[in-house]
């Protein structure tokens, strides 16, 4: 370690004695080294500097998105803007001209490691804390936050009297009070103001005084501001938890509505369910492919996408089989297992056996902050409406509509149904048809979280079984309660015991539970309740 | 001696199809073994010792059937769990025969197994005492799967638990016990399981004659397993369960207690499975949590379905069809298999809802009234 | 009953003769991974490598003047399966070599079938380590190949001072953690600052672990995830690594079981930065990487698939089997087991891979970045080939164990200190 340290020092006096020879260019040639160690260096010195350049700003974003190259014939550097095949477009870093288009052959790229980066993102933070753009302002000082030191105290002070945005002025207030923790004069107030905070910083600046100093009223102040942050962190924590079980939840729930209606309602047990939602997450993709300028909306349009071909092939599949197996509930276990063998190869024939790339839409993506120590995931809060508003959506069908009549009466009174001049083929397919066409959409929603592939299908059918027998079978609120349920005991109980025996510990209990109530959470009762 | 004999004559008595389908399993199980051992090796007749695992494997597979096709044939219990039983089993005499490969283990130590070496254990786990010994050995493979059963099945059977609600909540216990397996800490090896056995009660596995007394004994078992459940289910008791299997709440309002049959049955039914299960480790040479899946179980019914189910000796006939198709599929068109055996689950739903059995009548009973038809 | 015996004695005969076998002239070479199942992700594009292979080098003129004759068998992901269908491969088949396993078990279960019908089998995938055997050689990554200098460039480039070993629970990550953990003590980090965790297969709610990592690297400490979780698990543990916005620059994730092949079925967006070690990659430029790229997708007719570390392994078993042959002269498995030791042919990567006397390689370890475009970027390299270490030293069950294949030791599990050879099976 100590070499390493000699040698940094050596190779820092060495370029400090080329800084003097004066010119952006030359000292940046360092950069056309491999050792990433030595980048580091160049790009401290050169953006010290040059803080007023506007080529360093080009340089770092270049280097940031690895659009910084050199021509291999005379070593200049040369910023990449458009790629057509082999064919690279740049123009020079030097005089910032477009360059002729040559082949990529041409050039190397010069490259960066994520610790170099991570260097560059930190003094670009510093070059974008004045921008006029209040999203960069505001990421600026969220990566201030992450290394905060003596030197950022006059860019701090200077930004605070001009910023108005109220969320930017935070996190620059949360930067200055630890500066002054660390290294100001009113360090009580300072550390009283800190408890406040809730990053991770703040708790490291206070833990560092509570460890470090010799002032006992200082140190019992930073106790104090410690226990009020772990405090609120232990709520937010439990926060947290509670949303990741809602979200776990939701997607059982929506694994598991579609089986509620063809198990529930019909009985009919479809182990071809979960392929059902393959075939959703499936649609995904092929829509994604067959549409690369709309990724934006892909899972938008494919929630109706899905719904058609989920359901038609359940309808196909209802005409076809299981028809003629009504009210021989394990005979549907069995021919429909089988369905699901056929669809899963048909997959493996069709797509490859291979995993398939979807991508998640940009509004999907990353975090809703709350505060520091809570943030909730664009992803799990727009599955959880999204798969409430499906349950509420299929509630309506059933409840509200002439359809859900019939299917109601159909499954209740078969006979009588048929006397009262209901066609009640033509109201089974549609019922499997609809279950089926929901497994699509839970299968849409899927695919933005899990493997899209052959398999998706086999990890989620044991789990919906479960909820909706939890749930109680025919009642679906029962499988919105048995979900959510099953979702929030899973991640409560996931910290203490790992998550295999989470998972082990929910079946026991299922297990047992169904002891106690042989019908589930909310049994139905009368005469149709006996099978 | 003689009054065993006619004992299980009597009880074989109206069971032609048993009969045809053991004497044939008995007739390839002395054919394979002798070809096996005493003719030379590059002789054309010469079966090889691939063909005695495999064969050993169906016939282990087949008692599993036969298990199964007890409970669920003859008083009605769809278990989507009795893979557990076998793995259970399985595991009692995988746990023998890591016991017994000694010192001979990768890392030499003679008190553990490799994979507890491995997993920095420094003593046995307290499960694991016993196991050196074959007969203790021997008394667990039947005895834990049939307590699981007994107390699945005394829980169960209790409350009422009936039907499809069964079905799923057997099926929770077998992939609630492969996740526990599959979890290393467990102490049964994790993912891997049990493997590299070296040899059981002294006899090398390895050896020709071990194979071929293991085959032997699986097709005794297998008959065992047959006798006895024939024998259970042409006495009164039997009579009882189809009853229950029939229409449960009948006879329980006619004064029976039907949880004790159906516990009974169930125990049984393990303990066979059980057995099925450490006969299959030593002629497979594996043990690992993936017999515990849900899917394993399900094919399993298939299995008995495809056999036809309440006849046993269907049950056989099942096993040995699918399996074979897969052997053969898996080599010779491995693209298809999973059509093969999807389309055969659909078909023989739809179209065959008494198995193959059930085929083999209709066609019989044609040619029966055909024949009696022309003659009048 | 006399009629009905000897029906029953035709039916049996007609039976047992369908299952055995026949014999053959050509060079049969056993393919036995995986095509359905959960494990036909990866090892279809196996097979499918063997099979280029294969008609490349029967385009030459195949071997000792003998065309190579491929059987491919599907073991289904089924463990039992593997050891069924080796024993098929080796005594109806007859097959010289095999190419075979993806997963440890699946490795394990053959083992005890080759060791008894002395067959070989090339297995293509970085595995724990802890094993030796005559009949086996071992063309992917050791611990040592991967891991280790992985943890190194995280240690000594990017800084890291605490460690998240993150892996599914079975043999491979546990092995891998545990050798790791022993390095990084001995290293001089403190047991504080390593948290350990281990999830089921196809895991797929990460929330609570990736929420436990961001707390775990939030000390000031860098931090880095050192990932052995396996292929399905991947990709909703590296989405919600993204969403809960923990990029490579934060807390780098270096993972061992993350390749071009699964990064195809990635959006890779959210993961650019993060790293994987290797040795090879498919961006790494060399004639005959390219080469041997081209005719991949010539093969497969699919201009989009990506090569990775395990065919490369396949590759490099392959050549060498085929140098063996040709140099004892026969296919006969002792000639050619003895002949393997010292055998050299080109990696794709520009150096040699040699086989060495413990049945495993020498390798480059290359430490990769994910690039948007699903490839990685090399970010560093050993300077030399890191020979494969069957016998851990940081383990405290095997570090007395060596392996030599050569005469006179002839032993994949020699105890130094006792002296003794055990673990045989013949």
């Amino acid at each position: 370690m100590k070499t390493i340290f000699i040698k940094i020092i050596l190779l820092n006096l060495l370029l400090i004695t080329s800084v003097f020879s004066g010119k952006f260019e030359n000292d940046i040639k360092p950069l056309l080294k491999n050792s990433f160690k030595t980048k580091e260096v160049v790009i401290n010195q050169v953006s010290q500097k040059y803080s007023e350049n506007d080529k360093l700003q080009t340089l770092l974003q270049a280097l940031m998105k690895g659009d910084l190259f050199y021509t291999k014939q005379d070593k200049t550097f040369v910023v990449l803007y458009k790629k057509e095949g082999k064919i690279y477009y740049t123009k020079s870093l030097e005089t910032q001209k477009q360059l002729e288009p040559m082949n990529k052959k041409m050039f190397k790229k010069v490259k960066t490691n994520n610790r170099l980066r991570s260097t560059i993102r930190e003094k670009l933070a510093e070059l974008n804390l004045f921008s006029k753009d209040r999203d960069i302002r505001y990421n600026s000082a969220k990566n201030m936050l992450k290394h905060v030191s003596q030197n950022s105290s006059v860019l701090v002070q200077k930004a605070l009297k001009i910023e108005k945005d109220s969320k930017v002025l935070s996190v620059l207030n949360e930067i200055n009070t630890i500066i002054n923790v660390k290294f100001g004069t009113d360090k009580q107030e300072a550390i009283v103001k800190l408890g406040d905070y809730l990053s991770p910083q703040s708790l490291q600046a206070l833990k560092e005084i509570y460890a470090s100093s010799e002032d006992k009223e200082l140190k019992e102040l930073a106790r104090l501001s410690i226990a009020s942050i772990n405090r609120s962190k232990d709520f937010y924590a439990f926060v947290e938890k509670a949303f990741f079980g809602l979200s776990l939840g939701s997607i059982l729930l929506l694994a598991a509505i579609g089986l509620a209606i063809t198990f529930g309602v019909m009985k009919v047990i479809n182990m071809a369910h979960g392929e059902m939602m393959m075939l959703g997450a499936y649609t995904v993709y092929a829509l994604q492919k067959s549409m690369p300028n709309l990724i934006e909306y892909s899972v938008i349009i494919a929630i109706p996408v899905a719904f058609l071909v989920s359901g038609i092939i359940g309808i196909i599949i209802e005409r076809l089989v299981i028809r003629h197996l009504y009210g021989r509930p394990l005979e549907t276990l069995l021919a429909t297992f089988g369905i699901s063998l056929i669809l899963q190869q048909m997959v493996r024939s069709i797509f490859s056996p291979l995993n398939q790339e979807v991508k998640t839409p940009q509004w999907m993506s990353g975090a809703l902050e709350i505060n520091s120590a809570l943030s909730l995931t664009y992803n799990r809060l727009y599955i959880i409406i999204f798969a409430l508003l499906v349950f509420a959506g299929i509630l309506l069908v059933l409840n509200k509509t002439s359809l859900g009549l019939k299917v109601r009466a159909v499954t209740q009174n078969r006979k009588m149904a048929q006397a009262m001049g209901i066609k009640t083929g033509l109201i089974d397919a549609l019922t499997f048809g609809i279950g089926s066409g929901i497994a699509g959409i839970a299968g849409v929603a899927l695919s933005q979280l899990t493997n899209v592939g052959p398999n998706l299908g086999q990890a989620y059918i044991v789990d919906s079984f479960m909820v909706v027998v939890f749930g109680g079978v025919g009642n679906l609120w029962g499988t919105l309660i048995g979900a959510i349920t099953l979702g929030e005991i899973n991640k409560f109980i996931e910290p203490v015991a790992g998550a295999v025996l989470a998972k082990v510990i929910i079946l026991v209990f299922i297990i047992l539970f169904i002891q106690k109530r042989p019908r589930g959470l909310f049994a139905q009762k009368g005469r149709d309740a006996e099978d | 001696m003689k009054t065993n004999i006619s004992l299980v004559q009597q009880i074989l008595q109206k069971d032609k199809g048993g009969k045809i389908v053991l004497l044939m399993l008995f007739f390839v199980v002395v054919f394979v073994a002798i070809s096996n051992l005493l003719i030379p090796k590059d002789s054309f007749f010469y079966i090889s010792t691939y063909t005695v695992t495999l064969l050993g494997k169906y016939l282990a597979f087949a008692l599993l059937a036969l298990a199964l096709d007890l409970v669920w044939g003859f008083i009605g219990i769809l278990s989507l769990g009795h893979g557990a039983f076998f793995a259970l089993g399985g595991y009692s005499m995988g746990m023998y025969l890591m016991r017994q490969i000694g010192d001979r283990g990768v890392y030499g130590n003679a008190e553990l197994p490799d994979f507890m070496v491995f997993m920095n254990l420094k003593e046995l786990p307290w499960f694991w005492c016993g196991f050196d010994n074959f007969f203790f050995a021997a008394f667990m493979i039947a005895f834990v799967p049939a307590l699981l059963a007994f107390i699945f099945g005394w829980l169960a059977f209790r409350s009422r638990v009936t039907g499809v609600y069964l079905s799923i909540i057997t099926q929770a216990l077998t992939y609630a016990l492969m996740l526990a397996f599959f979890r290393n800490d467990m102490g049964f090896g994790g993912n891997n399981g049990l493997t590299d056995f070296k040899d059981i009660l002294g006899f090398d596995l390895q050896s020709d004659g071990t194979r071929i007394s293991l085959l032997v004994l699986s097709f005794l078992a297998l008959l065992g397993g047959y006798i006895v459940s024939k024998y259970i289910i042409n006495s009164r008791l039997g009579r009882v369960c189809i009853a229950i299997r029939d229409t449960e709440s009948r006879v329980r309002f006619l004064g029976y207690k039907v949880e004790q049959y159906k516990l009974f049955i169930f125990v049984v039914s393990a303990i066979l499975a059980g057995i099925a299960g450490a006969l299959y480790v030593p002629q497979v040479g594996i043990i690992n949590p993936s017999v515990f899946s849900p899917m394993f179980s399900i094919e399993l019914v298939i299995w008995v379905a495809i056999g036809g189910r309440g006849t046993l000796y269907g049950a056989i006939i099942g096993a040995f069809i699918v399996n074979y198709a897969s052997t053969y599929f898996t080599s010779a068109l491995p693209e298809v298999w999973l059509y093969a055996l999807g389309g055969l689950f659909v078909i023989v739903t739809l179209f065959l809802p008494k198995g193959a059995v059930g085929f083999i009548k209709k066609l019989n009973l044609k040619k029966y009234t055909e024949v009696s038809n022309a003659s009048s | 009953m006399k009629k009905m015996l000897a029906k029953t004695l035709t039916i049996a005969a007609i039976v047992t003769m369908g299952i055995t076998a026949q014999a053959a002239d050509t060079i049969k070479v056993g393919v036995l991974h995986s095509l359905s199942g959960t494990m036909a992700i990866s090892e279809t594009t196996l097979k499918d490598t063997v099979l280029m292979l294969i008609e490349e080098q029967n385009k030459k003129g195949g071997v000792l003047g003998k065309k190579l004759e491929p059987v491919v068998v599907d073991p289904a992901s089924n463990w039992p399966l593997f050891a069924e269908k080796m024993r098929g491969l080796l005594t109806k088949d007859k097959v010289d070599v095999t190419f075979g396993c993806w997963t440890s078990v699946s490795r394990k279960s053959v083992l005890p079938v080759l060791e008894e019908l002395n067959g070989i089998l090339f297995y293509p995938v970085q595995y724990e380590g802890e094993e030796s055997s005559k009949n086996v050689f071992y063309t992917g990554a050791a611990p040592n190949q991967q891991a280790i200098p992985a943890v190194n460039y995280l240690m000594n480039e990017i800084g890291v001072k605490r460690w998240v070993l993150a892996g599914t629970d079975y043999v491979y990550p546990r092995t891998t953690n545990k050798i790791l953990k022993a390095y990084l003590i001995a290293k001089g980090v403190k047991e504080s600052d390593i948290m350990i965790n281990y999830t089921p297969f196809g895991h797929s709610d990460w929330q609570s672990i990736v929420s436990n990592i961001k707390k775990f690297g939030s000390t000031g400490k860098k931090t880095a995830v050192v990932s052995t979780i396996n292929g399905d698990a991947n990709v909703p543990f590296y989405k919600e690594l993204g969403n809960q916005g923990i990029s490579a620059e934060n807390i780098p994730v270096v993972a061992f079981s993350v390749g071009e092949e699964e990064l195809s079925g990635l959006d890779t967006k959210p993961l650019v930065g993060h790293l994987a070690a290797w040795n090879y990659f498919q961006s790494v430029e060399d004639d005959i990487n390219s080469e041997f790229i081209a005719s991949w997708k010539k093969f497969i007719k699919n201009d989009k698939r990506v090569t990775n570390d395990p065919m490369e392994a396949t590759y490099i078993g392959f050549n060498m089997w085929v140098k063996a042959v040709e140099k004892a002269g026969t296919t006969d498995s002792d000639a050619v087991i003895d002949a393997m030791v010292g055998v050299s042919v080109p990696n794709l990567t520009g150096g040699l891979a040699t086989m060495m006397p413990n049945h495993h390689l020498t390798k480059p370890v290359l430490i990769g970045e994910i690039q948007e475009n699903g490839q990685f970027e090399t970010v560093w390299e050993t300077p030399d080939t890191v020979v494969g270490d069957a016998w851990s030293d940081f383990l405290p069950g095997s570090k007395d164990l060596i392996s030599d294949w050569r005469k006179p030791l002839e032993c994949g599990n020699y105890n130094v200190k006792t002296g003794k050879c055990s673990g045989q099976n013949y």
